[in-house]
């Protein structure tokens, strides 16, 4: 083999490994034909059943975080008192808002289309509103401004593409998807660096956030065993198994303790 | 130096300043979370126009504009020196602080764009402070005294004196390179992933090795010049000096680990943080260049094993 020869069967392993090695966003088509051939259960609108529950909290609650805005007077100037975190808030009925509950596992064979309505992100007062959210992967997540001051939007997933997008006051939404389930996406604001907000993707849409009165309600469960996971930013997460009979409501709850 | 370029000696001192206030600046941009602010670059926000400078855009675009203003004050000593100092050498050092300030730039720009790597951030915080020896030593060989054939001290020692002060600007210079992998690691943290705690102990872990390998070393270096040099003040004062800036870093270093840890549930960071860890970060710099200083002083105060043979041979050349 000559010279060239070598050169062009280099370039093509190259190529190929380099191919091999790129993050697929999109599922591939034989993915997509496997999927096909063994067709999901539908879900009968008439069975279905509901999982409802509240995240309580016991223990010495946590000294709240304030937020010092000072550094952009846009920011201040949305606030007449003193602003704290919302992570590790605990409410005055001591459940806790900000959980983020869902079905982690016993749902995954239902293929649920992601809804054509997105969800919507703000930026109101130099924070997040809302602070905790769940998506569908696949379903665009719309990103506005309600403030005079520049932020920028900067996801830091572990399973889907990262990006970073500056929003001055006054542009237009940012569109963008997550394709990939993930749990939990913490999205920062480096221009107001306490702003956070915390994204979880799923791939169906059996999840809720809690509140200020700490309570969730799962909607829309198919007869079925599942296990449900509470995620909190500060505590942890825990998880409870549960039977969901032909339109059933079942009660869980979760305990969080300081940690 | 035979020839005497006093301007040029005293604007290579100031482009060395300007180079610390950049550290200083860079250190900032990492402390308050700000390096993401800008996403793009070379651009900010789409134009070269000075943006709203607040938040974080204050601290990320005041860090460019200063890089941008050293790399034009740097390119002008490199041309200066080109046209002035007729030693070869001192002009190839003044090129590589401009390629070197180039590379620093293309390093920040890279990192913005692929969001804050902890390989290329690291590169960019060491390459900082390369860069700041080098404009530092380009101060030091301007100055109208410099010369390297002064009359040597000797040194029997094993390892030598000049061994000594090498291997501890390069030790020096490798504990640089660990802090900034646990800062760069670190500041994800702080800010509220709590995913990673698990592995940030693990990361702080070589940088405390090295502190204590630092420790020895200067230690080591700063007994040698007060009981074998200590009548030679151009060797005893940087090793002084020396010892004073090592002696600051480890209160600052232990200082700055124990607040970040005690601020890490706060919602942003905290300004005696910042201000502890950027010191931390500057001190680090001084104690490099200090070093680097000594250095350089022992290869011109200090005789090499080979050089005393020829000292001894020669005696036009006296032992002070």
């Amino acid at each position: 083999m000559n010279n060239r020869k070598w050169i062009w069967l280099f370039s093509a392993v190259m190529i190929l490994a380099l191919g091999g090695c790129s993050k697929k966003e999109e599922p591939s088509a034989t993915e997509a034909g496997k999927e096909a051939a063994t067709a999901p259960p539908p879900i009968d609108p008439a069975t279905v059943g509901e999982v409802t529950g509240k995240v309580l909290f016991e223990g010495t609650k946590p000294q709240p975080q304030r937020i010092v805005m000072d550094d952009d007077p846009a920011c201040l100037q949305k606030h007449h008192g003193p602003v704290f975190a919302e992570d590790g808030a605990v409410n005055d009925n001591g459940t806790l808002s900000s959980v983020f509950v869902y079905v982690k596992a016993g749902a995954e064979k239902y293929t649920i289309a992601p809804p054509v309505e997105p969800v919507t992100l703000d930026q109101d007062g130099c924070m997040y509103k809302p602070h905790v959210l769940g998506i569908m992967a696949g379903q665009t997540l719309r990103i506005v401004s309600s403030d005079d001051t520049t932020h920028n939007i900067h996801p830091i997933p572990r399973n889907n593409r990262e990006w970073n997008m500056s929003q001055p006051s006054g542009s237009p939404p940012i569109e963008q998807k997550f394709v990939r389930p993930e749990i939990m996406i913490l999205a920062k604001c480096n221009n107001h660096a306490w702003m956070r907000a915390w994204i979880g993707v799923t791939s169906n849409l059996f999840f809720a956030v809690t509140g200020s009165d700490g309570t969730f309600t799962l909607k829309g469960l198919p007869p079925g065993d599942y296990t449900i996971e509470a995620w909190t930013a500060t505590f942890g997460t825990q998880e409870q198994k549960v039977t969901v009979g032909a339109k059933e409501s079942k009660t869980v709850d979760f305990v969080f303790r300081a940690s | 130096m035979t020839e005497d370029h006093h301007w040029l000696h005293r604007y290579a001192t100031f482009v060395a300043f300007c180079t610390f206030l950049l550290i200083i600046a860079g250190a900032l941009v990492t402390g308050h979370d700000a390096g993401l602010s800008v996403p793009d670059w070379p651009t900010s926000f789409g134009t070269f126009h000075m943006p709203r400078m607040v938040g974080g855009v204050k601290f990320e675009h005041g860090h460019r504009m200063i890089a941008g203003t050293v790399g034009i004050l740097t390119i002008l000593l490199a041309i200066w020196i080109w046209r002035q100092d007729s030693r070869r050498w001192v002009r190839w050092v003044g090129l590589a602080a401009v390629m070197a300030v180039l590379a620093q730039a293309a390093l920040g720009g890279i990192t913005v764009l692929f969001y804050l790597p902890v390989a290329i951030s690291t590169a960019h915080a060491t390459l900082g402070q390369i860069f700041f020896c080098t404009a530092a030593s380009l101060a030091f060989f301007t100055r109208a005294d410099w010369n390297w054939d002064e009359p040597k001290l000797e040194d029997t020692s094993s390892p030598s004196f000049h061994l000594l002060t090498t291997i501890t600007t390069g030790v020096i210079l490798l504990q640089l390179i660990l802090g900034a992998v646990y800062r760069h690691t670190n500041e994800g943290v702080i800010v509220g992933d709590w995913v990673r705690h698990s592995t940030k102990e693990a990361i702080i872990a070589p940088h405390v090795v090295g502190a204590c390998v630092v420790t020895l070393l200067v230690g080591w270096v700063v007994s040698t010049v007060l009981m074998r040099f200590g009548k030679q003040p151009r060797l005893l004062r940087p090793a002084l000096l020396l010892g004073g800036l090592l002696v600051a870093q480890l209160f600052l270093g232990i200082g700055s680990y124990f607040m970040k840890m005690a601020a890490r549930s706060a919602p942003q960071p905290l300004p005696p943080v910042v201000d502890i860890t950027t010191a931390h970060v500057t001190v680090g710099a001084l104690i490099l260049v200090t070093s680097l200083f000594l250095t350089y002083q022992a290869r011109r105060f200090v005789a090499t094993p080979k050089q005393e043979m020829k000292i001894a041979s020669s005696p036009h050349q006296a032992i002070t």
